[in-house]
């Protein structure tokens, strides 16, 4: 009994921090996108579906489509860049994996802005890139790659490729590798065991890279903004927009919620497959 | 056969390459001569003489290890004992409460954004210092609770148990047996909380106020307007830094292994 009274003693902060800061703002939320807007500034108290149906046009459901795709390029490319780096990662001998890892931690570490503003410095016309592009004679005129779509795009691969790699190198590593000698040994090709063996056996790491790059990249609104100008607006600038430029809360408070269903059915969907696939708590294996 | 190795390590080398160019390219920059261009013209000191000589940044750095410290301390309280707490007893709820507590970490950063500014705005919190803690506490909590969690999962039980046996009162039990088997754990979550708060550019930028800057929020204001090799400077200091935090705490968790 008095072990009961303990564990709900400690477990109270965690508790009341989170219903008030977690649950109590997601709420407000909620109820603000139903509120129409103030004449200038603020919200009133008048409900309203506006909001929602704001969303219906084209411009903004372009947004939407625009960041989807955004985002599946960069979770695909993740995935092309990401898996083979984990794969190969793992079959290193043990200390040349720890000093991969090491090298891979790094940049990890480092200020995301910083790296960001490397690829800046690389992008701008007459840059390095354009530089060695044209010193090699491959193309003749500056590409001006800074604010255009493959800038944004090369910037979300190079922020979120890590979390890929660290999930796919975790489950690899914990592979039983002499699985992939037995169907050797039994005639299957290399190929063939790869797909019959390895990869079912390194979904789970897969699937956790996947939720790991896909959902943060809806949200990465600062590379769209650094990278791609004005040029490309994602659901994240959108709101940032309305937020801080237009003052239309209620709105950005709609859009919110439906950038927050989205991710919630990814994760719904997300949580059932790996259960179907008998992963356990891989949440932050990637990460650490 | 030689050629199965040498294949898997030039891809490795090569993506590897790829992840530090751009940092590369921030340090050779912070010593080039001209403002402006991105041709080289010659190495100079001056750019990292005017950094020093700027007082604000020392202030938003200031600004940004207070944070740090701050949101990952509380984080490491709330997180720690939550886990110990779920782990001793079957709660009721206790799992839509997990889940609610890591939405900070799984939800898009810009929503965190947006509801904290709405929040704190509703409730008439000035906004600086103090709601960038509780907006940074709240996505610090779950790097510590996850952690902790994983880790107690894992525990024998019946060392605790054995020492509650022999007389041991719970806190007691907790402090000698407990904490010194979870505390790598507690140690790593805090270090990854404070890497993320330092590293924090769209949830600071809503929810600070207008004197209170943090060294990412001043990054990300000197990258939208004019950029200088000052900007270059700063960048290079930090990853000195980062780089000095990452090998010390890597030295770390290797002694503990």
């Amino acid at each position: 009994m008095k072990s009961k009274s303990g564990a709900i003693a400690a477990v109270l902060p965690m508790y009341i921090f989170t219903l008030a800061f977690v649950l109590g703002p997601l709420i407000y939320m909620l109820v603000m996108s139903f509120l129409a807007r103030g004449a200038s500034w603020g919200i009133t108290t008048e409900v309203t579906p506006r909001n929602y149906l704001h969303i219906l046009q084209p411009a903004y459901l372009k947004t939407f489509t625009q960041s989807l795709r955004l985002a599946l390029l960069t979770t695909g490319l993740a995935i092309l860049f990401g898996y083979p780096f984990g794969y190969f990662m793992a079959r290193l001998s043990p200390k040349s994996r720890d000093r991969c890892m090491l090298l891979l931690i790094i940049p990890f570490w480092t200020n995301s802005l910083l790296r960001l503003y490397g690829w800046m410095i690389i992008f701008r016309a007459n840059g390095p890139l354009d530089v060695f592009l044209m010193g090699l004679n491959i193309t003749h005129a500056p590409l001006k790659l800074l604010y255009t779509y493959p800038a944004v795009a090369v910037g979300m691969i190079y922020a979120l490729l890590p979390f890929m790699i660290y999930s796919v190198y975790a489950s690899a590593e914990k592979m039983d590798w002499s699985l992939v000698e037995a169907s050797r040994d039994l005639g299957a090709s290399s190929f063939r065991a790869f797909l019959t063996v390895t990869l079912p056996l390194t979904m789970p790491g897969l699937y956790s890279g996947i939720i790991l790059t896909f959902i943060p990249s809806m949200g990465l609104y600062f590379i769209a903004d650094l990278l791609g100008g004005n040029k490309i607006v994602l659901v994240g600038n959108l709101i940032q927009e309305q937020l801080m430029r237009v003052h239309d809360w209620p709105f950005a408070a709609a859009l919110s919620v439906i950038l927050m269903l989205m991710t919630t059915l990814f994760l719904f969907v997300y949580r059932k497959i790996t259960r179907a696939v008998g992963s356990a708590d891989s949440k932050l294996e990637g990460l650490v | 056969m030689k050629k199965h190795v040498f294949l898997p390590n030039l891809y490795l080398g090569l993506i590897l390459v790829l992840m530090y160019l751009p940092i590369l390219m921030v340090i050779v920059y912070s010593f080039n001569v001209s403002k402006n261009s991105s041709m080289w013209e010659g190495f100079t000191f001056s750019w990292y003489k005017e950094l020093f000589a700027d007082k604000s940044m020392f202030e938003a750095l200031r600004n940004s290890l207070i944070l740090a410290l701050l949101s990952a301390g509380s984080a490491v309280v709330i997180g720690t004992l939550a886990a110990v707490g779920m782990a001793r007893t079957k709660l009721r709820g206790a799992g839509a409460m997990e889940y609610l507590a890591t939405i900070p970490i799984m939800a898009p950063e810009i929503i965190l954004g947006m509801v904290f500014l709405a929040f704190f705005s509703l409730l008439g919190i000035p906004f600086g210092m103090l709601t960038l803690v509780i907006s940074h506490t709240a996505f610090c909590i779950p790097y510590v609770f996850l952690l902790v969690k994983a880790r107690l999962a894992g525990l024998d039980k019946s060392y605790a148990e054995a020492a509650r046996d022999l007389g041991a009162s719970q806190i007691r039990a907790f402090l000698d047996i407990t904490m010194p088997s979870i505390l790598p754990a507690i140690l790593s979550g805090a270090l990854l909380a404070i890497a993320m708060s330092l590293d924090d550019v769209i949830i600071s930028v809503f929810v600070t106020g207008v004197n209170t800057n943090t060294l990412p929020i001043k990054i990300y204001t000197q990258i939208k307007t004019g950029i200088t090799p000052k900007t270059n400077a700063l960048c290079t200091v930090l990853f000195g830094f980062t780089m000095l935090l990452g090998i010390l705490s890597m030295r770390k968790s290797r002694r503990d292994l």
